[in-house]
């Protein structure tokens, strides 16, 4: 009973609140290395150097009126948060956080759960994400949202399919799909997928700026041309519904690229044998530390890089990136045979 | 026990979504209704011990191939006129007789490999590795190798039409 039922539901509470908790600091965290970038201070009153601006954030978000536009689509309008929020935390349940850990006497996994498709079902599950944009664009019923949804949708389904393609050669080198497989192998290779699989580790983080709809491919919310992007129309806790999904996305696709290609929770140079001490690290620090790399990459490039136009989103999308994903595969797949 | 009740109620939301799917007054209703549906599916495939199977119909059907569908209603903004729903027209009699060539099918199927289990459980037991993906792929790469190919080559054929189609005449 407790192994079967107890320990599953506490990893999965401490997961959604640690995942909440740092979806809300990310947003901290964003502004404040924006403000860096750009010589200002960001936000500074609530609390010491602004610690508890999101605390602040969040009362102001429950506390504000829910709107729900004239002649809107109802049932479509709520249900539209819901969506695109489901996915981003159900993703959570196959990521591997670390290895084994001893507390209280029990081995403890650092996983939810270790699944033989883990990778197929990241996959999948986040593409379901992408209804929440179209139908909260849709039901809406003003033209920005609904513009602003169709590009979203567009870019999305463009740039899963190159982002894909390199978790295809990820799993040609590991030969698995479990997204533990995936780290034990790149353990017993000793090698991190990023060092040979180079092209695919930049496609894959090229293509995540995409999915999350990110600058410099932030177009489904340029706020210049469509006012706010798909979810203008929003207020209050339905808004933050919105917006913890994005930040809980981002979360997602550095977990993910750390697993897939930085080795998870293993220790740098795994295969080094004088680097050893760096083992007493233990293994989930070195995931949280890697994931947070990522995630200052994506603050950083959006401090950095202007947004592209809609065409020059598209081209390289479909003409850069896919053929380069597939030449990538191939290579792959022919260097694979020939070593074998 | 667990499996049947999971089995039942599953099935009853297939179903439920099915009609909801058509008898939906708002085309975007309509498609949402299919997302739910394709969802118990894969999640009836779940409780087969097809993991493979679930997160392909959950990725290609619900997450690829309805998006489209979404795009394609939006854009067009088609509205259904009032005497689609009317009783008995022309339309529900030709869609009640394809559901009941349907049924019939699927009934003489059920039949036929009761009676004959062995005929296509044969194929399965030549798969010499273990594993949900790997045993699809195997079959996928071997045994069902030719109409794999005719099925690629027929959906690429389906996209170069289109395209023709869609280009304008220059």
């Amino acid at each position: 009973m407790v192994e079967l039922v107890l320990i599953p539901l506490l990893k999965i509470i401490v997961v959604l609140n640690a995942t909440l908790l740092g979806v809300t600091y990310m947003v901290l965290l964003e502004r404040k290395v924006i403000a860096w970038a750009q010589s200002r201070l960001g936000p500074m009153r609530v609390g010491p150097y602004g610690v508890l601006q999101p605390v602040a954030d969040a009362m102001k978000l429950m506390l504000k009126e829910d709107i729900t536009p004239a002649r809107a689509d109802k049932w479509v309008f709520t249900l539209a948060p819901i969506l695109s929020m489901v996915p981003a935390l159900v993703v959570y349940a196959v990521i591997p956080f670390g290895d084994e850990v001893h507390l209280f006497g029990r081995r403890i996994s650092l996983y939810i759960t270790d699944i033989n498709v883990g990778l197929l079902y990241v996959v999948s599950v986040t593409s379901v994400g992408v209804y929440g944009i179209i139908l909260a664009g849709y039901s809406s019923n003003s033209k920005w949202p609904l513009l602003a949804s169709l590009r979203a949708s567009a870019q999305l389904i463009s740039y899963e399919i190159a982002i894909t393609l390199t978790l295809v050669s990820v799993v040609l080198m590991s030969g698995t799909l479990s997204m533990v497989g995936i780290v034990t192998s790149q353990a017993s290779q000793g090698v991190w997928y990023a060092f040979i699989q180079p092209m695919a580790f930049v496609i894959f983080f090229i293509g995540g700026l995409a999915e999350t709809n990110r600058a410099p491919f932030d177009l489904p919310e340029a706020e210049q041309e469509l006012t706010g992007g798909f979810h203008t129309e929003y207020s209050g806790m339905r808004f933050a519904l919105f917006f913890l999904a994005e930040y809980a996305n981002m979360i997602v696709v550095s977990s993910v690229a750390t697993t897939l290609f930085l080795g998870g929770w293993l220790r740098p140079f795994p295969n080094v044998e004088f680097l050893s001490f760096l083992g007493i690290v233990p293994g989930w620090c070195w995931f949280l530390l890697k994931s947070f790399i990522f995630l200052y990459l994506f603050i950083w490039v959006r401090a950095t890089l202007p947004r592209y136009r809609y065409d020059q989103l598209m081209r390289l999308g479909w003409k850069v990136l896919i053929p380069l994903a597939i030449a990538n595969l191939i290579l792959t797949a022919i260097v694979k045979v020939a070593l074998a | 026990m667990a499996e049947a009740i999971a089995f039942y109620v599953l099935a009853a939301c297939i179903l439920g979504f099915a009609v909801l799917v058509v008898t939906a007054k708002n085309p975007v209703h309509s498609v949402v209704f299919l997302v739910l549906d394709f969802l118990c599916v894969a999640a009836l495939y779940v409780t087969l011990g097809a993991e493979f199977v679930a997160a392909i119909q959950v990725l290609v059907y619900a997450g690829g191939i309805v998006v489209l569908y979404l795009f394609v209603v939006m854009l067009v903004n088609v509205k259904r006129p009032p005497e689609a729903f009317r009783a008995g027209g022309r339309h529900a009699t030709l869609g009640l007789a394809l559901a009941g060539a349907v049924l019939v099918e699927a009934a003489a199927i059920a039949v036929w490999s009761r009676l004959s289990p062995a005929a296509p459980a044969s194929a399965a037991q030549t798969v010499p590795v273990s594993g949900n993906t790997e045993q699809v792929g195997w079959l996928l790469y071997t045994s069902y190798l030719v109409p794999f190919e005719v099925a690629s080559m027929l959906l690429l054929v389906a996209m170069v039409g289109a395209i023709v189609l869609a280009r304008k005449e220059s």
